[in-house]
């Protein structure tokens, strides 16, 4: 396999990994990317924080604009039966 | 009139035909078809089928009394013995029993002064118990995501409530506790959400709650009793156990009940409630996350210029340290000292000069070449001595004199 092959393979994954975060992990993973940069990172690795940063924000927005509030109902009869 | 034969006597009636005449005799009197009556609750039960059966009373007698299920259904107050009450009717008989019944269509308390006192009692009573203590009021989640509602399921306060948390928090997750939230079955159905709740909030993270909304919407005092039940501020104050904390919203702003006093946060109203339980609003995420994609494209970008500006300060320390840079700063360097070199030599020759000249000048103030200007004049041996005293002369001695302008040559006598 060709490096370059190997990498694109390497952002389809993350990327796919990121469509599966929660809004709350893709969240925090973006405030401790942010840190991380804050903090003074080396120029390759700021490259990939800059663009896994980017990736996470578009995720998380799209999650915002997705969003729907879930309701779910516990019947006063029905013990247990939403666990099952 | 009459459906029945006229009681002729002696003509024998049975229990059935007996009851059947009395009970028409007393609803055929308009007076008895619409009474207003006063007394006191004795003896109240509301059966599962929805009929409520009490007595009243006053100091000297009592009537039995119903209230049908479907007039009990809409009833605002919910009697309790002892109270004292007005009750809108009509006189009739329970053929049955033989028994002479008030059919009651409407039952009012009288003031509210028996509801006062017993609210006044319970708030007094779980004070001096330490359950409205501030000091044990938790503070509500920054961001809760999980929201427990206890409320009815078919009420205009869940309604509101959904609203304000669809449109501020998507991202939530509403577990709905439904109960009646009036009548009979509200306090057992509130205190039975309350525990289930309870359960939840014990168990692991994963199930639990972030905080409880225990609400209901506007109404009339009595509406809103079940909210002043001892039961429900017990089940309330039981979830202190637990590190869920629990809002009340129940009424308007000015309605104040036993359960706003036991939760940890009085909403004044159910949508406050909501708002309580999402204080992050969907424009507020969205700012966020715009914040951040934008701080980090500066971090970046900042970074990319110091990785530049690093790069040209190697560069021109590269460029320093090259032999070439050596070559060049010896070559300056020696352009410098030749350059002095050449200032120097002719300053210095001048100087010679200058000390030479004054030199000179001081050899003319001592040369006795001076002194023959004067008119002196130098006496010398032929062989150069020259003659300071007469012991060095003798007759005949043959002299060289020198005068101003050159010299002469004499001889002693």
């Amino acid at each position: 396999m060709s490096p370059r092959t190997k990498r694109i393979r390497d952002e389809e994954t993350s990327s796919a990994e990121v469509e599966s975060l929660t809004y709350e992990a893709a969240l925090t993973e973006l405030e401790a990317l942010v840190a991380r940069l804050e903090a003074g990172a080396p120029l390759d690795e700021a490259l990939q924080l800059y663009e896994r940063g980017q990736a996470l924000a578009a995720h998380c927005g799209r999650l915002l604009e997705r969003a729907e509030l879930r309701l779910r109902e516990l019947t006063p009869g029905a013990e247990d039966t939403d666990n099952a | 009139m009459f459906t029945l034969p006229l009681p002729l006597a002696p003509e024998t009636w049975s229990i059935t035909e007996l009851n059947r005449y009395v009970r028409q005799a007393l609803e055929t009197d308009i007076r008895l078809q619409d009474v207003r009556v006063r007394g006191e609750i004795s003896g109240f039960k509301a059966y599962p089928s929805g009929h409520w059966y009490f007595t009243l009373k006053d100091g000297g007698a009592q009537i039995a009394c119903v209230l049908w299920k479907q007039r009990a259904a809409r009833q605002r107050y919910q009697p309790r013995d002892g109270d004292q009450v007005e009750a809108v009717g009509r006189v009739t008989l329970y053929e049955q029993r033989g028994q002479y019944q008030f059919d009651v269509a409407v039952i009012e308390p009288i003031g509210q002064g028996a509801l006062f006192a017993d609210f006044a009692r319970l708030k007094a009573q779980l004070e001096a118990e330490g359950l409205f203590n501030p000091a044990r009021k938790r503070p509500l989640p920054a961001d809760p995501r999980r929201i427990a509602i206890v409320t009815s399921s078919s009420g205009a306060a869940l309604q509101d409530m959904l609203n304000i948390l669809k449109r501020r928090n998507p991202l939530a997750s509403v577990l709905l506790l439904p109960t009646p939230v009036q009548g009979e079955e509200a306090v057992p159905g509130i205190v039975s959400g309350l525990e289930r709740l309870l359960t939840l909030a014990s168990g692991p993270i994963d199930e639990r709650p972030d905080v409880i909304i225990v609400a209901r919407g506007g109404g009339s005092l009595e509406d809103l009793w079940a909210f002043n039940a001892e039961r429900v501020a017990r089940a309330i104050d039981a979830l202190r156990r637990t590190p869920v904390p629990v809002v009340s919203g129940v009424g308007h702003e000015t309605d104040f009940t036993i359960a706003d006093f036991v939760a940890d946060v009085r909403a004044p109203t159910p949508s406050a409630a909501a708002e309580l339980c999402s204080p992050i609003t969907l424009d507020d995420r969205r700012r966020q996350i715009d914040d951040l994609s934008l701080q980090l494209a500066d971090l970046f970008a900042s970074q990319l210029q110091m990785g530049r500006h690093r790069l040209e300060q190697a560069r021109v320390s590269l460029r320093a340290a090259s032999p070439f840079g050596q070559l060049a700063l010896a070559r300056a360097r020696l352009r410098e000292q030749e350059a002095r070199l050449y200032a120097t030599v002719p300053h210095q020759l001048s100087l010679a000069r200058g000390r030479l000249a004054g030199d000179l000048a001081t050899l003319e103030a001592f040369s006795p070449l001076g002194v023959l200007e004067r008119g002196y004049a130098i006496v010398r041996r032929p062989d150069g001595h020259v003659i300071t005293q007469t012991t060095e002369v003798s007759p005949d001695l043959p002299l060289r004199i020198r005068v101003r302008d050159g010299e002469f040559d004499a001889k002693t006598l």
